[in-house]
């Protein structure tokens, strides 16, 4: 029976409904998904550890909870991948780097155990940038990810990982995070679709910090529907996260069902400047014509700071970067350098062997931003304007009520493209970082191609908190498409 | 302002890493690229502009001043101590061990 199910397009609620009526078993779909990742993997590289055993235990479960008739959860018997930046008891968490190699963490992130809660199945972790520092994957220390859609280009980064094993079918779902991007964008450039929460709907508890004012977990998903299954699963106020917020949340699912009639969308003009590609250009300009059709009204809204937002990011990530990495020393987890005779060596020679170029670049450019004479300039002129940039969105948002942009200036590049030049690679977030930085929600929704083939995304950006009108949107851009 | 070599072994001493000579002018090289970038963060006048840490001050869903939001301040069970030791890179079952910190 489970050969009638095609692993490629499985939606959450296939997966679900198949479990649930005994068409297929848990643990057979979860055979079928590792027996697939063991002879299509080795081209893309998107798992770096699988977790086969608790995979098995769970799957048993569910399998035990649908012959008893009992209590299923939305995403019983479904196969989850998790970015390797968060943690599961048991399996290896490496962050995508040498430093933590061989470290398993001893507790789980708040999100897996919300996952197995509902029912997921996790296959195993998912290769990323390494403490998720990069826009292509190639910044992981256990090598790069390849796009399934194009092998010889980069899936996008830094949940690389995360979006090629849902793009290949080596998952129906999965956890990235994203901090300037690092969801949108690879979900832009492998066709599938990608969540960015509001700051503070979903804990951090688990999640391997980079920069805690801006890291955010969420979904990997085929469809708009799956992935308001998946945030309803994830979102909530957490004990262990003092960020994670009380707001309320909603019924996902259910908000999808409401027409998107009469929402006014904006379109900030900053987002259709020079340098981007006209095919996108076209696919988004379609997919506003779509959502007129549908009933919702166009307008032009402005955010008059966002070529600012760049430089903004790269001072106040990489200073909470040089804070939270300094964790890493050698002294209570992962890698510890040989043959150091004092303390203060063991820190550097471990720190130098463990950590790569990109890490090594951002901890240096953000230790230089917090030093003393620099602060003011970088890192307090940095919080300011991060300010301006939060203003420009609420002041847009008391006009619309979701914003429609591109999610990136090009389709995926090539392999070693950009790799010698950091700057051109900080500048693949441009259309990202600004959203990150204010905190609202943000999605990826695929939205065409290119004619070479390459997947394109569409940004659909909502309120603080608003993830429901975000999400109806997606879905609106969608459901045209079909 | 331009990051010198010796710019660059001060900040990495701060930030306890080890760069190799091959490193170092790749390093310098990279961050006056980055800062120049950066630099047009300047243009902007922020004369009279709150600095933003975290967006939760802006809405307003910053913790309460006295901890009223906070959960109970009670004991209870934490990471396993066992478990937590057997991911050290050395320990005697109990501590961190690592290499002398003070010379006698």
């Amino acid at each position: 029976m489970a050969d009638t199910l095609n692993l490629e397009t499985l939606s959450i609620a296939e997966a679900r409904d198949a479990v649930r009526e005994g068409r297929v078993s848990a643990a057979a779909l979860a055979e079928e998904h590792y027996e697939r990742i063991a002879t299509r993997d080795g081209q893309i590289n998107s798992y770096l550890a699988l977790s086969r055993e608790r995979a098995f235990v769970q799957a048993e479960k569910v399998d035990a909870a649908v012959k008893a008739g009992g209590e299923l959860g939305p995403l019983a018997g479904v196969p989850i991948g998790v970015k390797d930046v968060l943690t599961m008891r048991g399996a290896p968490a490496t962050a995508g780097s040498l430093i933590l190699k061989g470290y398993h963490p001893p507790y789980d992130a708040t999100v897996v155990t919300k996952l197995e809660a509902a029912g997921a199945v996790l296959l195993g972790k998912l290769n990323c940038d390494e403490f998720a520092m990069g826009s292509s994957n190639e910044n992981s220390a256990y090598g790069p990810v390849h796009n399934p859609r194009a092998l010889d280009r980069v899936p996008g980064g830094s949940s690389g990982g995360s979006a090629a094993s849902v793009a290949a079918g080596f998952c129906v779902a999965s956890l990235g995070t994203d901090t300037g991007g690092s969801i949108r964008q690879p979900a832009a450039f492998c066709g599938v679709v990608g969540v960015l929460p509001t700051y503070g709907r979903v804990s951090r508890y688990g999640l391997i910090a980079f920069a805690s004012s801006l890291d955010r977990v969420g979904p990997f998903t085929r469809s708009v529907a799956d992935a308001a299954t998946m945030l309803g699963v994830l979102a909530g106020a957490d004990e262990l996260d003092a960020t994670s917020s009380k707001t309320s949340v909603a019924d996902y699912t259910a908000e999808l069902a409401k027409p998107v009639g009469g929402l006014r969308i904006g379109v900030p003009e900053e987002y259709f400047g020079e340098g981007l590609d006209p095919e996108i250009r076209a696919a988004i300009e379609k997919s506003l014509e779509d959502l007129r059709a549908a009933g919702c009204t166009i307008h032009k809204v402005s955010l008059p700071h966002t070529r600012y937002a760049i430089p903004t990011y790269y001072v106040i990530a990489t200073a909470e970067a040089s804070s939270n990495l300094s964790r890493f020393d050698g002294v209570r987890f992962g890698l510890r350098a040989e043959e150091s005779n004092t303390l203060a060596a063991m820190f550097r020679k471990t720190r130098d062997q463990g950590f790569g170029a990109e890490v090594k670049r951002r901890i240096l450019l953000g230790t230089y931003a917090l030093s003393a004479g620099y602060y003011d300039a970088y890192y307090r002129k940095a919080q300011q304007v991060r300010t301006l940039l939060t203003r420009d969105f609420l002041g847009a948002f008391a006009e619309v009520d979701a914003i429609v942009c591109p999610v990136t200036p090009t389709p995926a590049f090539k392999l070693g493209e950009k790799t010698d030049d950091p700057v051109k690679m900080y500048l693949e977030d441009i259309y990202s970082v600004a959203a990150s930085l204010a905190g609202i929600c943000g999605m990826s929704v695929p939205c065409g191609e290119t004619a070479a083939g390459l997947p394109i995304g569409v940004q659909v950006l909502g309120r603080h908190f608003d993830e429901s009108t975000m999400l109806r949107v997606g879905a609106a851009i969608e459901a045209a498409r079909k | 302002m331009s990051v010198t070599n010796e710019d660059v072994v001060r900040v990495a001493e701060l930030a306890n890493l080890e760069l190799t000579a091959e490193e170092m002018p790749r390093m310098a090289r990279d961050l006056n690229a980055i800062l120049g970038h950066i630099a047009q963060l300047n243009e902007l006048d922020t004369e009279g502009v709150p600095a933003m840490a975290q967006v939760g001050e802006m809405l307003g869903l910053t913790p309460a001043a006295h901890g009223e939001d906070l959960r109970a301040d009670v004991v209870r069970p934490s990471l396993d101590r066992a478990a937590v030791m057997a991911e050290a890179p050395e320990t005697d079952g109990r501590f961190f061990k690592v290499p002398k910190v003070i010379e006698r």
